[in-house]
């Protein structure tokens, strides 16, 4: 009778512990920011993250939950709504009204996944876009919220200008920092391991208790929170919305376009894609157009050759992982 | 006419067949024989083209086949009955017949004379093909492969799930299937009716050829113990 | 009163050209799963292609219109065997997000043709003229013939699926490849005249639409939306079903606007909406045995 070797799981490895000193170092440079940088540069961080964590959902839902988006944008529009509803008109503070249009946003995808989940795969992504061109239009058709034309968020102008800023910058930190740990953690959970039960094969995964639909449901949830506080801050911080550029499909292509260059279903994916999206703009800024079909044509190319992203194929070919999310067994 | 050499079969890192050595004549039938899980489907669909080979482990006639796909092979006269029938459920059963002959072959087969070996089913003509009875939908399966013409009838466990009087009806047609100088290979878990109708027999167990001979003088022990894989002294 | 059956009708005739978007919509989705999120740009697209014809050639726009349905039909062949064929399998991203790029790259490549500017195809009086039926009822022509090309091209999508080896093909693949290929049936090739015979119709329904309202490269999303709607509304599984879904979506949205200019599409959406929530499967959905 042969016993079983002793073994340990291992979670961590070097890699991810030097990154762990790193993240600490980033995290303390990028709080710090209101006190050595310029005006600009935290705008632009702003708007980095707000693509990023943007992109970190739209990955949680269709790289870990299997359902892919195309009507994201609905809930960046309906969190900048929120937004100037709380805080333009209901004279709620508007740093906290940020993180209520987020909840509001997850409470009304509850009853939206009910309907939409009746369509399945392709059909399911296209039915999301008409609940968001549903929003669109019932919105642009308000007088009270600027109606087409959109309004601006002029209850600020009670707040200096220099602490509005600061304070808009530290919440887009919070939320980057919040939503990696948050992702991080939930991923290492049995939650996470249901996901990629999901990911894997969905009749598998049921037969083998996983509720399914509980976790897709929760996902698309989770989701809609953060891509309604994604949009409340955005549009905090650039104190204008209007129907078109809320709910603008410009959003969820960005958001599909980052998560599938750099690689769906991962961590690192969303960084690396924002990396690249974020240097294609820089660099075909003048091309107008140009821009957006090498975007196109990137995509297509990495979806048919590259399918699992830059880091997607980097992680197989050399095991690179920043943010162990993988159990080992180590046999003593 | 057919033969296989060294035949190997992969499900990604799992192996099915571990070289298999196989021959089929003219106008003969031979048996495969062997438990579930033996590589018997396995074996017939490396050898209609639904698993790809190297191209010199399979060969029809003297030319090298195994890096064909179905489709191709179908063209060559190699036609399968697949396990479980997989009948077109959007296609009626006349379409379900007519469909196999898209492979455009000429032969003896026609619809008129698979109507005429199968009388059962005329009435049935337009009924969606899967409303019929399971020896019913055996019979369109065999009838959807003869039209395809082919010189190599391969069968996929064609009494799975039926009744031994439905099972003895499609054996009973076999000649008739076998007097226009068809090969046949039946794959089967029924020993008995495998051995009765054919020639030659293999029997298969883990991957590999265990036993092979002539049907009429298989002998039951030795059978078992290439079946199961029982020897003298488990049993 | 007359009034509102004027609304329904053209509602009914607008459900034609609805049609003709929604009908290769479905084909390519009952034949391969696939849902081209590009579909709508393909339609903008064909009415693009008549653009030099009609500008350098001086032909009518009816006259171009074969050669690109011809055009627009080995587009979808070479588009699907060079490119679709490779996202095809058990995972519903691939073709979803390839399709996604390939509207993206469609709407900026037309753009930088093109321009951003309204384009119009022009047919003369025949924009306008109108059927007189009784006292108060007048029927557009160009409304009517868009209607009975559409219904004319349903019956003949449906004969080639029903009583065609063609459409056998079709059919059977569309239920199990793999067995298709026992039969000499290759799929990939399959799927090719699937999308090749989706964008015939895409090309159809294009070109009208381009002649029923001006059009810039950004206008193709909406037509997708509309030949969604009409699918999801009818019923998966059967074309005569995507037909009425269509209908009935052009009714909607031509009684939204009745009530007031800015509310047609919103009361089509509404319409889609209803649908999903109380009839998940749609008014004619076709059940497979």
């Amino acid at each position: 009778m042969s016993g079983i070797p002793s073994f340990t799981v291992e979670t961590s490895t070097t890699t991810s512990q030097v990154t762990m000193v790193f993240c600490i170092i980033f995290a303390l440079l990028m709080f710090s920011m209101p006190l050595w940088a310029e005006s600009s540069l935290m705008h632009w961080c702003v708007e980095v993250i707000c693509f990023l964590v943007l992109a970190m959902m739209w990955n949680l839902m269709a790289g870990y939950g299997g359902l892919v988006s195309v009507g994201q944008q609905a809930f960046v529009g309906l969190g900048g709504y929120g937004l100037f509803i709380l805080a333009q008109h209901l004279d709620v503070n508007p740093f906290a009204s940020v993180l209520i249009s987020g909840v509001v946003c997850a409470a009304l995808a509850i009853p939206m996944a009910k309907v939409f989940f009746r369509l399945k795969g392709g059909y399911f992504a296209i039915g999301t876009w008409v609940g968001s061109e549903i929003a669109k239009i019932s919105i642009s058709n308000i007088p009270f919220l600027g109606a087409g034309s959109g309004q601006s968020l002029t209850v600020m102008v009670k707040i200096p200008h220099d602490t509005r800023e600061n304070i808009t910058y530290w919440i887009a930190c919070m939320l980057l920092f919040a939503s990696f740990i948050a992702l991080y953690a939930l991923l290492r959970s049995r939650f996470g391991l249901g996901l990629t039960a999901i990911r894997d094969s969905e009749a598998a995964a049921e037969s083998q208790g996983v509720p399914v639909d509980r976790l897709k449901l929760q996902v698309f949830v989770l989701s809609a929170f953060g891509s309604g506080l994604v949009g409340a801050l955005y549009y905090l911080s650039i104190l204008r919305i209007s129907p078109s550029a809320g709910f603008d499909l410009a959003w969820v292509v960005a958001a599909t376009f980052i998560v599938v260059i750099g690689g769906i279903g991962t961590l690192e994916g969303p960084i690396v894609g924002c990396a690249v999206f974020f240097l294609l703009r820089y660099f075909l800024a003048d091309y107008g157009v140009w821009y957006w079909l090498i975007m196109g044509i990137v995509a297509i190319t990495v979806m048919i050759a590259f399918p699992k992203g830059i880091w997607g194929f980097v992680q197989q070919k050399w095991g690179w992982r920043i943010f162990s999310l993988q159990r080992k067994l180590v046999l003593k | 006419m057919l033969k296989t050499h060294q035949l190997k079969a992969f499900y990604g890192d799992f192996q099915a067949l571990f070289g298999i050595d196989f021959e089929i004549g003219q106008s003969e039938t031979v048996a495969i024989i062997g438990s579930n899980g033996a590589g018997k489907s396995t074996f017939l669909k490396s050898i209609c083209g639904l698993i790809k080979s190297p191209n010199e482990t399979v060969r029809l006639e003297n030319h090298s086949i195994g890096e064909l796909p179905a489709e191709a092979r179908v063209r060559l006269g190699i036609s399968l009955v697949p396990e479980g029938r997989k009948l077109f459920r959007s296609l009626s059963v006349e379409e379900n017949l007519r469909i196999g002959g898209f492979a455009k072959r000429d032969g003896y087969w026609n619809l008129a004379r698979v109507y005429e070996l199968f009388p059962a089913l005329i009435e049935k003509k337009y009924a969606p093909a899967t409303s019929l009875s399971g020896g019913q939908q055996q019979m369109v399966a065999i009838g959807r492969a003869l039209l395809s013409n082919p010189k190599l009838l391969l069968c996929d466990e064609i009494s799975l799930g039926l009744s031994p009087l439905v099972v003895k009806d499609i054996y009973n047609a076999l000649p008739k299937i076998c007097a226009e100088g068809l090969s046949v290979v039946l794959v089967e878990q029924d020993i008995d009716a495998a051995l009765k109708a054919s020639n030659r027999y293999y029997c298969f167990m883990h991957g590999k050829v265990s036993l092979s001979g002539e049907s009429s003088f298989a002998k039951r022990r030795d059978i078992s113990a290439a079946y199961f894989g029982i020897t003298e002294d488990q049993s | 009163m007359m009034e509102w059956l004027d609304m329904v009708i053209q509602g009914i005739l607008l459900g034609g050209l609805y049609a003709l978007f929604a009908i290769g919509l479905s084909i390519t989705y009952g034949v391969m799963r696939l849902v081209n999120i590009a579909h709508g740009d393909f339609i903008v697209l064909a009415g693009y292609a008549t653009l030099p014809l009609v500008a350098y050639l001086h032909w009518h726009p009816f006259v171009a219109l074969p050669l690109v349905m011809l055009i627009m039909a080995m587009l979808g062949y070479v588009l699907q065997t060079t490119l679709l064929n490779k996202t095809i399998g058990p995972d519903i991203l691939p073709p979803l997000l390839v399709t996604f790029g390939l509207s993206i790259v469609i709407q900026n490549g037309l753009q930088q043709l093109f321009s951003a500017d309204a384009q119009a195809l022009q047919i003369g009086d025949l924009q306008i003229a109108s059927l007189q039926i009784g006292e108060d009822l007048a029927i557009g022509w160009f409304p009517l013939l868009v209607f009975m090309v559409a219904l004319a091209m349903t019956f003949g999508v449906n004969y080639l699926f029903n009583h065609t080896d063609t459409g056998m093909s079709l059919r059977a693949t569309s239920d199990d490849p793999i067995t298709a290929s026992l039969m000499g049936i290759r799929a990939q090739h399959v799927y090719g005249v699937a999308l090749a015979l989706s964008f015939a119709l895409v090309a159809v329904g294009g070109v009208f639409s381009a002649i029923r309202t001006t059009f810039t490269p950004s206008t193709g999303p909406i037509s997708l939306l509309y030949a969604f709607e009409s699918v999801v509304i009818g019923g998966l599984g059967s074309i005569w079903g995507t037909f009425a879904g269509a209908v009935i979506l052009g009714v909607a949205q031509a009684l939204g606007s009745k009530f007031d200019s800015g509310y047609g599409i919103l009361a089509g959406h509404m319409m889609f909406l209803l649908i999903l929530i109380f009839k998940p499967d749609g008014l004619f959905p076709r059940t497979r045995a």
